[in-house]
């Protein structure tokens, strides 16, 4: 084979992988859409009167994500199923977005850190990398440290709302995070940089339950039955 | 217990940490869920550690081959150092056959990261002796055709292989991206080994070598900014390259009409060795 045959064959090969790229982008754009909505929604939570909307903001949130599993399905035929690491960087961000999204979305419904499995499942993916277009691990852990950061601003608009309880169970739950990531062994990558910013949510949340307890706010919501 | 230090003192921080420890056992789903994430990142990481350390051994015997290679020109028996060399190469092929077992079954681009810079100077050496035997650029479904292994019988009766049948077949295919890579520092080889032919006193070395530089320098600007990123980073230093191996075609033919054949190589010994320092830079 000639010099110039080798290039063009070769040439071939990238013009081919450029077309799959444009193709991703363009659907990765349209789940950032997505993902920029459900957050806007569930942003009004820190408004005073959020708080008892919570239900009803969650719901409208999982209705986008019936959205995000459409525009999944659809990246899912833009590239072949086995090259997933290839593109990985293209939707990178956005899946830990929405993973962040999905796991603050059942905290507020139920106060519990949402297993990968139901992560999964929530966005229309799976979970073994043999299965298909899967949620990578590490992904995951990235998605559920934006969340922590995010329920430390929680906690602090909660006091303003004079919901008193809260911060107490989003520090238990924050701490409890806490020592989950102190099992891991992480290496020196974008997920331990994440990882740092770690212990400032939840020294800003231990800050707000030391506020609230040494004014003896957290014991009056205790005997009137912590409801605010 | 993990207990944070250095915050310790007022019962709030008794009250924490107690919570903490009370939340921490291992019967927590969270932290169940986080063991297996452990478990998890952990296969992973030693997985790439260990491509990184065989992708590093590959690097430096690939290097080695082409320090061997640049010795062709200035010895009789030629044969010999080439087959050296292959011999050479196909320890670095057994190598590569571990990459190739690392990988089996995984995306290859997970851990593509760790064994590029391998891959890359293993592309270089192998097209590096192909051009010298045959005077033509190896082809990318030439190098991948050599990177097939055969599993032995003698491996699977050691249990290596996991108890799978004998005789199985692995393949290492090389990405196109890693084939351009590989070719691009091919030319500053070509270019060494064109000044160094010249200091030998070999008339015709320098002329085919420009001429195929000068292929591979216009593949390059055909394929353009639509490679990766690190191609067109490449291209500047080929052209540096291809620059210098003009020149000294340009010199020999010259100063060849003028300076009697015997004494063309005192000429070029001696340009060589203030040409050098600059080779150093790229």
């Amino acid at each position: 084979m000639s010099v110039t045959e080798m290039f063009s064959h070769i040439q071939g090969f990238l013009s081919a992988d450029q077309d799959i790229r444009e193709d991703i982008r363009k659907v990765v754009q349209m789940l950032e859409q997505t993902a920029r909505e459900i957050l806007t929604v569930l942003q009004s939570v820190h408004q005073p009167s959020g708080f008892k909307e919570i239900p009803s903001k969650c719901a409208r949130a999982r209705e986008l994500f019936c959205t995000v599993r459409t525009t999944i399905a659809d990246l899912k035929t833009k590239f072949p199923m086995e090259q997933y690491y290839r593109f990985h960087e293209h939707w990178r961000f956005v899946l830990q977005r929405l993973v962040f999204l999905a796991t603050f979305v059942v905290y507020l419904e139920t106060e519990a850190l949402v297993i990968r499995e139901e992560v999964a499942k929530i966005l229309g993916i799976e979970v073994v990398r043999e299965k298909g277009f899967h949620l990578d691990v590490e992904d995951y852990l990235a998605g559920v440290l934006i969340m922590a950061s995010e329920l430390s601003r929680l906690a602090v608009n909660s006091v303003t709302s004079g919901d008193y309880t809260r911060p107490l169970r989003i520090s238990n739950f924050i701490n409890e995070l806490d020592s989950g990531f102190r099992l891991l062994n992480l290496k020196n990558d974008p997920l331990r940089k994440r990882y740092d910013g770690l212990k400032y949510d939840v020294k800003k949340i231990e800050e707000v339950v030391y506020d609230l307890s040494i004014r003896g706010l957290t014991k009056e919501a205790e005997t009137t039955g912590g409801d605010k | 217990m993990n207990r944070r230090e250095g915050e310790g003192g007022s019962r709030r921080n008794a009250d924490a940490a107690q919570d903490r420890e009370a939340s921490a056992q291992s019967s927590s789903p969270v932290i169940a869920a986080f063991k297996v994430f452990q478990q998890e990142l952990d296969t992973k990481h030693d997985k790439h550690e260990r491509l990184v350390k065989i992708s590093r051994d590959v690097t430096i015997e690939s290097k080695r081959t082409i320090f061997l290679l640049h010795r062709v020109t200035s010895v009789p028996n030629a044969e010999d150092i080439l087959n050296e060399a292959e011999l050479k190469l196909d320890a670095v092929r057994q190598k590569i056959g571990q990459i190739a077992e690392e990988l089996r079954g995984e995306d290859i681009f997970q851990f593509h990261r760790a064994f590029t810079g391998g891959i890359q100077e293993y592309v270089e050496a192998a097209s590096f002796l192909h051009y010298i035997r045959h005077r033509s650029l190896i082809s990318l479904e030439e190098i991948n055709a050599r990177l097939v292994f055969m599993k032995s019988e003698k491996e699977d009766s050691e249990g290596l292989s996991g108890g799978l049948s004998g005789g199985q077949v692995l393949t290492f295919q090389v990405s196109p991206s890693d084939y351009l890579l590989g070719v691009a520092d091919l030319t500053g080889e070509l270019m060494r080994m064109c000044i160094s032919s010249v200091g030998n006193g070999d008339i015709d070395t320098p002329f085919q070598l420009s001429q195929f530089l000068r292929q591979i320098h216009d593949g390059f600007s055909y394929i353009g900014n639509t490679g990766p990123y690190e191609v067109s980073k490449k291209l500047h230093v080929l052209r540096q390259s291809l620059g210098k191996v003009e020149d000294a075609c340009y010199a020999l033919r010259v100063r060849g009409s003028e300076i009697p054949k015997h004494m063309l190589a005192d000429v070029f010994s001696s340009r060589t060795t203030h040409m050098e320092p600059e080779e150093g830079v790229v």
